[in-house]
């Protein structure tokens, strides 16, 4: 895929690479320094392949005062800074800059400090996410977040991005649980946002710095609050006759009061593609799958777990079938946590949208999915965060055959147009990155965008940081536009997309 | 509706062209926070208390959406005639309070312990920029990563970067149960609990310490709230004295409006601290969410105080601020590199400063 970007959006003048790598050079050890391409070519993309780039030099700090060293030499070299965490992303956010410096953080891995009783954790950024739960789960505790890459996916990522998970209706994202980030500024200075006391003093800025893709500062240290792990967790497994039902079933849970640890729906399709995958017993006559976890103390989720039941049945749900053991809670859940592995297996390739809609609209945007379907000529199926709205359509092809690239992605761009168009967003916890940078115009005005824009230069007035990412200019809005007289139809697939 | 908006927005540009600086106002019961207000007839008002209504409603996806200048007891009336409430708890400041005002302010109340603070709970906003634009960011869904998060920064702005005029907030059920018992203790134990406390799966919504009058010793409130199981539970645990509920609602709700004798004193400062910090040893002192929040009451050192409190990992805000010199800064002084944000952040938005001129910081 061409990311070659307009002339107006490439800086001016290219660096002087010879000049800065002898600089950083002075402050940072070779072995953190990669140029050779059979080095830098791991970090050509991110967790969404189709944008590639490789760097022309790619840095891994392995301390604080590495990270100020570089980016004072950025800054005065006047190079681009791509920050990268694990890598994981799924936007592009961390698809490197054709003249710029790729800052892979995973160096910085420590936990620096985590306190069971005042229940915080300091940590490096380049911290996994799970890694984190892990080292806290000898005090009873845990970091709620946790996004389907937990595995693999650092902090410093996380913050990044905001990234969610299947509990955050009930826990939260990332900034809900983020207290406090270290940054290096692109002058190099240090600043610290939010605090482990509450209400920092000031602006908001930490919660608008998480989710800033990296254009805003460099992240060094992330402070996080734990929680204490509940003592029990079930899950009710409800079978639907239409996606309607279900997302009636959802709406009198959300009714009675209660707020599930988790909520999740999958479409037929899904339960499909991933029932021959886990063997997790999905009903395959459903039209739909409910899956809504009750966690708390047993006589807690005993009670939750009743009424979730009750409810379920009034909704309409055809068949109900509650964990009875951790081992068959998990086992309801791998269908739904292996849905991006299970479409791998059945497809070449697959490509994940992440927009949220109001849940009401939620049958009307399935059917037209659906529709959308034939136009395209691709399949796509379902998985929904059900209790936040945050849909991800999976959309099934094969990059081997001729220009079925070009239509997932105007498939992918098809369906976010329609998530705006309902009320909703083009982005609900994987970022705008590069990937949807055309679907920014759609959702917000020229105004709004310059305002983005306003508050970036507050942080960064060079532009140095992650360019190109988040914000379209004034003309890529002005070719977006005009490509979308047929609504979303590209007419000419052969032009590069810049 | 939008004739009222228009009028703003005509406001706005006006004020700009004549360089003629705006206080932005809702229902007026917040006035007091932030920097000392000019002579009152020097000031013109941006009034936003005509601009209002609730825009929209759905209680089954947790999320309303009402212009500026709705009264926040209109807006807690519709909750509850749905079982729902803002967890956040915002002080009220009597009937006249609005939307735009507590979300401009950023107050949170009791329940923020648990809940979380008022900008966790922002969706998205409307916000009149120096242009005389009315711009959206966020939107009504839980989950929005498209652009910065304009709305949170704008949450607690005390409007130096605009005006707010609509604002989607998250709103939540109301407990199923709620119950409060008191335990008799002193400072250093009760700080001793509530930081215990944290670690457990307990469902605390809200503490509260005060001194006894005699000095030596004093009462811990707390809150529990939860389905049935989670409250009994969390009182069998807790012990303590349970308080009969209606007596429980007074008190809760006295500390959120701040109607509780203690918010009568001057001058009152707002100290909050990481969890876990000792106690401060001030003369007259009330505590909230486990310790974080501290009331402190009475003359004292300034530069000493906010010093001591820095040291601890928290800042102090002169909250109330008759009695106390009147060259005070109202809130905590911040790090040389964060101003430079905040200057630059002002600039960008609002380069005439027709905004809400030092009410956050004198230089803002």
């Amino acid at each position: 895929m061409d990311i070659a970007s307009t002339a107006d959006e490439r800086h001016a003048s290219v660096p002087d690479f010879p000049g800065f790598l002898a600089r950083i050079a002075q402050d940072i050890p070779a072995h953190c320094i990669l140029t050779r391409p059979d080095q830098t070519r791991a970090y050509e993309c991110d967790g969404l392949a189709l944008y590639r780039e490789l760097p022309p030099v790619v840095v891994l700090p392995e301390n604080e005062a590495q990270v100020v060293a570089l980016l004072k030499a950025c800054r005065e070299h006047n190079v681009p800074v791509v920050p990268r965490g694990a890598g994981t992303g799924l936007s592009g956010g961390a698809t490197p800059h054709p003249q710029g410096v790729v800052v892979g953080l995973a160096k910085l891995n420590r936990i620096l400090r985590l306190d069971p009783v005042a229940c915080v954790a300091v940590v490096g950024p380049g911290v996994r996410n799970l890694a984190i739960s892990e080292a806290a789960a000898p005090h009873g505790l845990y970091y709620a977040p946790d996004p389907s890459s937990q595995i693999a996916c650092s902090i410093g990522g996380n913050v990044a991005e905001n990234s969610g998970g299947v509990h955050c209706l009930k826990y939260g994202l990332t900034v809900h649980n983020v207290l406090r980030v270290r940054v290096v500024t692109i002058d190099g200075e240090i600043i610290e946002l939010g605090g482990e006391a509450p209400d920092a003093p000031g602006l908001n800025l930490l919660h608008a710095f998480i989710g800033s893709e990296g254009m805003l500062g460099l992240v060094t240290e992330v402070t996080v609050r734990l929680i204490p792990q509940p003592q029990l967790a079930r899950v009710v497994m409800a079978s639907f006759p239409s996606v309607e039902l279900a997302g009636e079933g959802v709406t009198r849970i959300i009714a009675d009061g209660i707020i599930p640890a988790g909520l999740e729906l999958m479409d037929k399709r899904a339960v499909h593609m991933v029932e021959p995958f886990v063997q997790a017993g999905y009903d395959l006559d459903a039209e739909a799958i409910l899956l809504c976890e009750s966690d708390g103390t047993p006589d807690e989720v005993a009670e939750e777990i009743a009424r979730v039941e009750a409810l379920l049945s009034a909704a309409g749900a055809t068949r109900l079938q509650t964990s009875v053991s951790e081992a068959e809670r998990l086992k309801f859940w791998a269908g739904r946590k292996n849905a991006f592995p299970a479409a791998g297996r059945i497809s070449p390739d697959y490509y994940c949208m992440d927009g949220t809609i109001p849940r009401r609209h939620l049958g009307k945007v399935l059917a037209a999915i659906a529709a959308m379907e034939t136009r395209f000529g691709l399949r796509c199926s379902n998985v929904f965060h059900a209790g936040d709205g945050n849909l991800h359509p999976l959309i099934l092809f094969d990059a081997n055959q001729p220009d079925e690239v070009e239509r997932a992605e105007a498939f992918g761009a098809a369906i976010l147009e329609l998530c705006v168009q309902v009320g909703g967003t083009i982005t609900g916890e994987h970022g705008v990155g590069l990937e949807k940078i055309n679907q920014m115009c759609s959702q917000f005005t020229r105004e709004e965008l310059d305002t983005f824009s306003a508050f970036k230069r507050a942080f960064d007035p060079y532009g140095l940081l992650n360019p190109l990412k988040l914000i379209p200019t004034l003309v890529r809005c002005a070719e977006y536009g005009k490509m979308h007289v047929h609504q979303g139809d590209i007419r000419f697939p052969d032009i590069p997309r810049f | 509706m939008e004739f009222a908006l228009t009028e703003l927005c005509e406001q706005v540009v006006t004020a700009r062209a004549a360089q003629r600086p705006l206080l932005i106002r809702g229902g007026g019961t917040r006035l007091f926070y932030g920097g000392p207000l000019p002579p009152a007839e020097t000031i013109s008002w941006l009034d936003l208390s005509a601009y209002q209504g609730v825009v929209n409603y759905e209680p089954s996806e947790l999320v309303l959406t009402a212009r500026a200048g709705t009264r926040l007891a209109e807006i807690e009336a519709l909750l509850a005639s749905q079982g729902q409430m803002l967890a956040f708890e915002p002080p009220r400041f009597g009937a006249a309070g609005t939307l735009g005002g507590c979300v401009a302010s950023g107050l949170s109340g009791p329940r923020r312990m648990a809940a979380g603070p008022l900008a966790d709970f922002v969706l998205g906003t409307r916000l009149l920029n120096a242009d005389g634009s009315v711009l959206r960011f966020g939107g009504e869904v839980m989950k929005n990563v498209a652009g910065y998060d304009v709305s949170r920064l704008l949450a607690g702005s005390l409007g130096i970067l605009g005006a707010l005029v609509e604002v989607s907030l998250k709103v939540v059920p109301r407990p199923r149960r709620e119950a409060t018992c008191v335990l008799a203790l002193d400072e250093a134990s009760a700080l001793d609990l509530c930081l215990r406390w944290r670690s457990q799966p307990l469902p605390v919504s809200a503490t509260a310490w005060v001194a006894s009058d005699s000095g030596d010793g004093g009462l811990l409130s707390v809150r529990l709230s939860g389905n049935e199981s989670a409250v009994r539970q969390g009182l069998d645990a807790i012990g303590g004295e349970v308080v009969p509920d209606e007596a429980a609602e007074a008190f809760w709700a006295g500390l959120r409006d701040q109607t509780h004798p203690f918010f009568r004193q001057r001058p009152l400062w707002r100290i909050v601290l990481p969890a876990g910090a000792p106690a401060l040893g001030l003369a007259s002192e009330l505590h909230e969410w486990g310790g974080c929040l501290r009331w402190f009451a009475g003359p004292c050192d300034a530069a000493a105080l906010r010093d001591r409190v820095a040291a601890l990992g928290g800042s102090a805000c002169l909250y109330r601020r008759e009695g106390a010199p009147t060259d005070l800064p109202t809130f905590h002084p911040l790090a040389d590199g964060v101003l430079q944000i905040h200057r630059r952040l002002k600039r960008e938005f609002d380069p005439a400063g027709i905004f809400n001129a030092h009410r956050l910081y004198p230089e803002l």
